[in-house]
């Protein structure tokens, strides 16, 4: 019984000493005075580790599931007669979910797990100790550009998916379906407004990356410096991040397009 | 790899993103059109607004020449009142102006549909030709902020089978 009640007792502690890490590792990182001089330099090495190597995969997975949306859509639409609306219909759902959720879900596994084994390994060989060591601070060296890579090409990813995934699903609609294609577009223009839905899911992209990109920083620099422990770090980083983004997305669309 | 290479790839990667933003704002939003452009504002009562919404296009022989941007409660006499948005370079229309709620297709999306009337037409001297002609009164033309009063609401079909049944019981 005693024993019960320590084991909660500690799990409690341990989940609030980590959260704590967690914070005070992100405003070390986040609150640092910038060198522009020294950090630009890492940050767009960071922003090619982290953003243009996902492009491909943002890319191939969006033209499938915008020409999929595509297709499902118009088997049901066509039967009211209704495939004009296909265009609204794939943009709707792309532009307000799909795009955010799906883009930080393969992020969270290209990217996410990429960073925390790095910076896990980087742990593990002692190479954030030597840093300390040799005066630099490795949350500006190591976890900033990391962070704001993540923060600036996350949302770029989702808005690339968005627009890859609506033109593949012109291709499936307008090429290969027949629907009009005037009124693919004119009917999804008169139903897309730019601060309700495109912001809106801008929005959702940005709290997306930073939940994605904390998440990840932190279980790296906070892992078990062995190579279990980088593992396990790696499997919690697209876990936790994958179930913070879906549970997150339910929280804002409630708040944005709720009643 | 060097770091030039690097930054040539993040340099088309970020205009690439940003190439999307624009994509979708101009071709999938359309925020150019309905945001720039003058506009001046006119009102009209209706007794039933049926499912007009704001953003709801106003349309004249079915081009679009504004989009509704408020609709409204009269708080003295409890009517709806549309605040409609009219780009400027159609600013001719008269008091003889009628407006309709209607309906695009059978299950189609309510717009507004402007009956022009009698426009507003200056002559070379800037007299206006059709008091001339017909020895009209001066047709005034509507300006900002003015309510076009001769309006026709939407047609609900509650009221209309309603209708049709005591019209049958009657005879």
């Amino acid at each position: 019984m005693v024993n019960t009640i320590q084991t909660i007792g500690r799990n409690t502690l341990d989940t609030l000493a980590g959260i704590g890490r967690a914070l005070l590792m992100l405003l070390g990182a986040i609150f640092s005075v910038p060198n522009v001089r020294k950090g630009t330099p890492l940050l767009i090495k960071q922003l090619y580790m982290v953003g243009f190597l996902s492009l491909i995969i943002i890319l191939v997975s969006g033209l499938f599931i915008g020409m999929v949306l595509a297709l499902q859509g118009y088997t049901v639409l066509v039967d009211y007669g209704a495939e004009d609306s296909l265009g609204p219909l794939v943009a709707l759902s792309l532009l307000r979910e799909l795009g955010p959720v799906v883009t930080a879900l393969l992020f969270a596994g290209r990217a996410g797990s990429a960073l925390t084994a790095e910076i896990g390994l980087m742990k593990a060989t002692e190479q954030l100790t030597s840093l300390e060591m040799m005066a630099v601070d490795p949350l500006k060296r190591v976890i900033a550009p990391r962070f704001w890579a993540g923060m600036i090409s996350m949302p770029l990813l989702a808005m690339i998916f968005s627009a890859i995934a609506i033109l593949g699903a012109h291709i499936v609609g307008v090429d290969w379906l027949g629907v009009d294609s005037g009124s693919f577009w004119s009917i999804m223009q008169a139903q897309v407004s730019f601060e309700k839905d495109i912001l809106n899911g801008a929005i959702k992209a940005v709290v997306f990356a930073f939940v994605v990109t904390w998440i990840a920083l932190y279980k790296g620099y906070d892992c078990v410096p062995t190579s279990e422990g980088i593992s396990k770090a790696t499997t919690e980083t697209v876990v936790q991040s994958s179930l913070a983004v879906l549970g997150l997305d339910f929280v804002l669309t409630a708040i944005m397009f709720g009643a | 790899m060097n770091s030039k290479k690097i930054e040539i790839l993040v340099g088309f990667f970020v205009s690439l993103g940003i190439a999307a933003i624009v994509m979708l704002a101009l071709k999938v939003a359309n925020a150019g059109m309905s945001g720039n452009g003058d506009t001046y504002s006119l009102y009209a009562k209706f007794d039933n607004i049926g499912s007009l919404k704001v953003r709801s296009p106003i349309k004249v022989g079915g081009v679009v020449v504004g989009r509704v941007e408020a609709i409204n409660l009269d708080p003295t006499d409890y009517v709806p009142v549309v605040h409609m948005k009219i780009a400027t370079e159609y600013s001719n229309f008269t008091e003889t102006t009628s407006v309709n709620i209607l309906t695009s297709g059978i299950l189609g999306e309510q717009y507004l549909g402007i009956n022009p009337g009698v426009l507003a037409h200056k002559d070379m001297n800037g007299e206006d030709e059709l008091s001339e002609m017909f020895g009209l009164e001066e047709v005034k033309v509507l300006k900002d902020g003015d309510f076009i009063t001769d309006t026709k609401s939407a047609l609900v079909l509650e009221e209309l089978i309603g209708q049709f049944l005591f019209n049958q019981s009657n005879d």
